[in-house]
């Protein structure tokens, strides 16, 4: 393949951001369990969506994954390895970053897939398959900026992958089948287009993002804004404790998670609140109800409560409402409303 | 003082001023939006801009119907079969790595095009995953969007808007404005030197930002800009802080074009927000110890940015009618999505590039590559030819979705004999079908008449947002002026058509007309008027619905639809369901 690299500027530090904190919240909460199914940010422009996906990607803890292989699979779980890695016998295995890849619009299908490698192909007539952004996004992270720009046929592409967790290839007389298991992230504009109900059901948590009111908190975005641009290591190296203070938080959630409780009222609750808001499938339960113990393990609570709920409840919940023609109220109001009102029941 | 001629070359000295600061810093400012007609005046301003710019910095111009290969680079055909291993070509935009990016006819541009060229602004480097190619190149470098618009609304992509600093418009500035124009003179490379050591002081800060506040601009970008463009001013004038006229310059260059309100008059903008009072006393603790100067800065800066506000902006903006000022300004994703005509691309196929088909470079080599070394001892050539052998049966064309793309037209009747009955019902089931039209991934426009005539509230879009935001501002009542109606839907019909795509139409309506087409009323002849105006549906064969609105099926309703040649159905009572069964049995399906 090739490949070029630009040597870039430290990214801006998750803990930077200020204020937006729905945003960050939901998208620790991916760190933390993956299981929760992507993260959607919608929003105004200039809000800095795509600043804290790229700035979760340099917070991530390191992962091991098995040594040269180009799908990084997970060396202590057999049932997800690909074909070569079962195979192998013994796996030697080391730290790699996870992987947070950026699928830029006007990306070629050949790319997200992977295809036959020209190079060896064309020099060499070797059939070698070239692994595509689906390969490198394994175990990790797939952003996608302007995800309601991004072409149909790449949706359904994504669809079909996110779904069955695996990616199977069958082009220029390839046969090739690999893992490929992602967290979805994408940002967009609502005024540019709406994004297809089967995609926005592939997301977890979805989140509307709005440009800060207060005069205060504008003022100190502008201004952190412009230290970083004017020297980015400088100011990268200002947030470097609270950047470790972060991470310590997502690796203490993680080792946390599996222990925390979620009691047989938690459940409950959930059921409850969907049933109120009349969400369409299981889907929106489970997620309601993994987010809510992510966030346990993250505040180090040993159970889920009803606060966790409630603070998580609207970004698992308003993509999933039923649009009702007749009612103009807004779908987090309507989250709102419910969850008040079951409260208060 | 205000004759035309003064203002004219008072923008001119402003446009002069912004293609100066901009050809300092092209990347950092994004750019600008120039509104204007390609003309001599036009001409002029680039060819300043251009002076303005170091001598090696590249120009290139970006073409309205660019593909993504040219655009953002890709595989290299002739340099690939020459080398025999992937050549990559690099495409439009890292090429003006350092330079300026003249984008053609931006009122026009698609989003997809903006979206590829606002995510290069954004990061300052071109990714591109295509045709078997990674690629991570740097690509630094500002915009101007040339923006010929005719109409107020026709605007290019708001989301590329956004990113560049500033918006001019020359639509009103004649050659003679430009002549006492004085050129600028002062060292630009120094200036460039300069500007990394240019600083702000927190009172620069605070200024621009409650100023951006007062005149209701939400994006943070705009602040960002106007920082950035004070920076630069301060470095032209060869000053490391930035000074109050620098302020002022970048106030009235980057807010005044993106003003959504007008700041409330004796209040100061500080006032504006919600004011809680801890954060009040703390504001006025702060003032007292600052710079004295601190306070006049707020106003100055408001008010520079406030007198170059083009007067029609003022007009109505003074009468309450601005954008709201939550990113709804300048939102016009659908009148665009008409570049899409060429069909997106749905895989590849066999044949050859005739007709019109455009070869697939990639997969046609793909196809030829496993059988080179079986093709080279064919012809009994050596192994090591470098040479691809290509052939006929290799040929891959790119596949396009050709599907006519389906615009529904919603002509909702708001006059007060529906309103009385069922406008908040018939608005319901509008939303109901816009959903619809959505999921199908159709354009909607929606027409509305009341009163004496009819107004498109929205042109052919595809945001669900926009579409629902405009049917929540429609209100009800007065006569019911159906022929003009139908008249307006008939014009937007046509203009569907003329693009290439399937107009579908559906009318709500009772059905009893008593505005005539001339605006006077009087029942028979409104009556005559509008079953007139709809026999053109039945002439052009337009698939319409009818949809009854009044309490009780009405006969006039059900003859109008006769005359359209549409299918009539009255609007079922807070039947959702059957409503959107009775209308997908009517609206074409996409195939």
């Amino acid at each position: 393949m090739t490949t070029t690299s630009v040597s870039r500027p430290a990214p801006f530090p998750f803990s930077a951001i200020v204020g937006q904190d729905e945003m960050k919240l939901a998208l620790l909460i991916a760190a933390v369990d993956q299981s929760v199914g992507g993260v959607l940010v919608f929003g105004d422009r200039g809000t800095g969506k795509s600043t804290a996906v790229r700035a979760l990607a340099a917070l991530l803890p390191p992962m091991r994954a098995v040594a040269g292989c180009p799908y990084g699979c997970e060396p202590d779980r057999p049932a997800g390895l690909c074909e070569a890695c079962r195979g192998a016998g013994k796996l030697k295995s080391v730290q790699v970053p996870v992987p947070v890849v950026d699928l830029p619009l006007g990306a070629t299908e050949d790319r997200v897939v992977g295809a036959l490698d020209l190079e060896r192909a064309l020099a060499h007539g070797v059939k070698a398959f070239e692994p595509g952004l689906l390969a490198r996004a394994h175990r990790g992270f797939l952003y996608i900026d302007e995800v309601n720009l991004l072409e149909d046929h790449l949706v359904d592409l994504l669809l079909d992958v996110a779904a069955s967790g695996e990616n199977v290839v069958e082009r220029e007389g390839l046969s090739v089948r690999h893992p490929a298991r992602f967290v979805l992230v994408g940002s967009g504009n609502p005024e540019e287009g709406e994004l297809r109900p089967q995609l926005l059901d592939r997301f977890g948590l979805s989140l509307e993002v709005r440009t800060p009111g207060d005069l205060k908190v504008r003022v100190e975005v502008v201004r952190r804004r412009d230290a970083y641009d004017r020297d980015p290591e400088a100011f990268s190296a200002r947030f470097k404790a609270e950047e470790s203070k972060v991470r310590r938080r997502i690796v203490a959630a993680r080792e946390r998670l599996p222990s925390v409780v979620v009691s047989d009222a938690a459940l409950e609750r959930a059921a409850d609140l969907c049933m109120r808001l009349g969400t369409d499938g299981l889907r929106g339960e489970l997620t309601l109800m993994r987010a809510a113990r992510a966030l346990a393990a993250l505040d180090g609570d040993a159970a889920v409560s009803d606060e966790h709920l409630k603070r998580v409840a609207p970004s698992a919940l308003r993509h999933r409402l039923r649009r009702d023609p007749l009612d103009d109220t807004g779908s987090t109001t309507r989250v709102e409303r419910a969850l008040a009102e079951m409260f208060a029941a | 003082m205000n004759g035309p001629g003064d203002a004219g070359s008072r923008v001119w000295a402003d446009a002069v001023l912004a293609a100066t600061l901009c050809a300092i810093d092209p990347a950092g400012l994004g750019g600008v939006a120039l509104r204007a007609r390609a003309g001599p005046v036009r001409d002029r301003w680039v060819e300043t801009l251009r002076a303005h710019l170091p001598e090696d910095a590249p120009v290139r111009t970006i073409p309205l119907h660019i593909a993504d290969g040219r655009l953002l680079g890709g595989l290299d055909l002739a340099a690939t079969l020459q080398a025999g291993r992937p050549v990559a070509e690099r495409g439009v935009l890292s090429e003006v790595h350092g330079g300026i990016a003249l984008l053609a006819m931006a009122e026009r541009v698609s989003e997809a095009t903006a979206a590829r060229i606002s995510s290069a602004l954004d990061r300052g480097e071109l990714h591109v995953e295509r045709d078997g190619l990674a690629l991570h190149i740097p690509a630094r470098f500002g915009v101007i969007a040339f923006d010929e618009g005719a109409e107020p609304d026709e605007r290019p992509p708001s989301s590329l808007i956004d990113r560049l600093a500033f918006h001019i418009d020359l639509e009103r500035v004649s050659m003679r404005d430009l002549a006492d124009a004085a050129a600028v003179t002062a060292d630009l490379v120094a200036a460039r030197a300069g500007l990394p050591n240019v600083r702000a002081s927190d009172a620069v800060f605070e200024a621009l930002t409650a100023t951006a506040m007062a005149l209701g601009i939400a994006s943070l970008r705009a602040v960002h800009f106007a920082l950035r463009a004070a920076c630069v001013s301060a470095a032209l004038a060869g000053r490391t802080i930035v000074a109050e006229e620098d302020a002022v310059i970048a106030g009235r260059l980057v807010f005044a074009a993106r003003a959504t309100q007008l700041p409330a008059p004796p209040a100061g903008p500080a006032d504006e927000q919600e004011a809680p009072t801890p954060s009040q006393a703390d504001e006025q603790d702060g003032a007292e110890q600052r710079d004295p100067l601190d306070r006049p800065l707020d106003d100055l800066v408001l008010e520079a940015a406030k007198a170059a506000l083009p007067a029609a902006l003022l007009a109505q903006l003074a009468a309450g009618q601005g954008q709201s000022s939550q990113g709804g300004s300048g939102g016009r994703a659908g009148a665009l999505k008409q570049s899409r005509l060429r069909g997106r691309p749905a895989g590849t196929r066999r044949g050859e590039p005739r007709g019109g088909a455009r070869l697939n470079v990639v997969e046609t080599l793909r196809n030829a590559a496993p059988w080179q070394p079986l093709r080279r001892r064919e012809q009994g050539r050596s192994e090591a030819a470098a040479r691809i052998d290509v052939r006929p049966e290799d040929f891959r064309v790119t596949r396009f979705k050709q599907r006519a793309q389906t615009t529904t037209i919603f002509v909702v009747d708001a006059s007060g004999s529906s309103a009385l009955h069922r406008l908040a019902e018939a608005k319901g089931a509008v939303e109901l079908l816009l959903a619809q039209s959505y999921v199908r991934r159709d354009q909607v426009a929606l027409i509305a008449f009341r009163g004496e005539r009819a107004e498109l509230l929205l042109p052919p879009t595809r945001s669900l947002v926009r579409a629902k935001r405009s049917l929540a501002g429609l209100p009800g009542g007065g006569g019911t002026p159906l022929a003009a109606g139908l008249d307006a839907a008939a014009a937007l019909v046509d203009g569907v058509r003329r693009k290439g795509e399937t107009p579908s139409v559906i009318l709500l309506t009772d059905g009893r007309a008593n505005i005539a087409r001339d605006g006077k009323p009087g029942r028979p002849q409104a009556e005559a008027d509008a079953q007139s105006a709809a026999r053109r549906f039945r002439v052009a064969g337009v698939a319409a619905i009818v949809l009854d609105t009044s309490p009780r099926p009405q006969p006039q309703a059900e003859q109008l639809a006769r005359e359209m040649g549409a299918r009539y159905l009255p609007l079922p009572h807070a039947d959702a369901n059957a409503l959107s069964v009775a209308v997908r049995a009517v609206v074409p399906r996409r195939s």
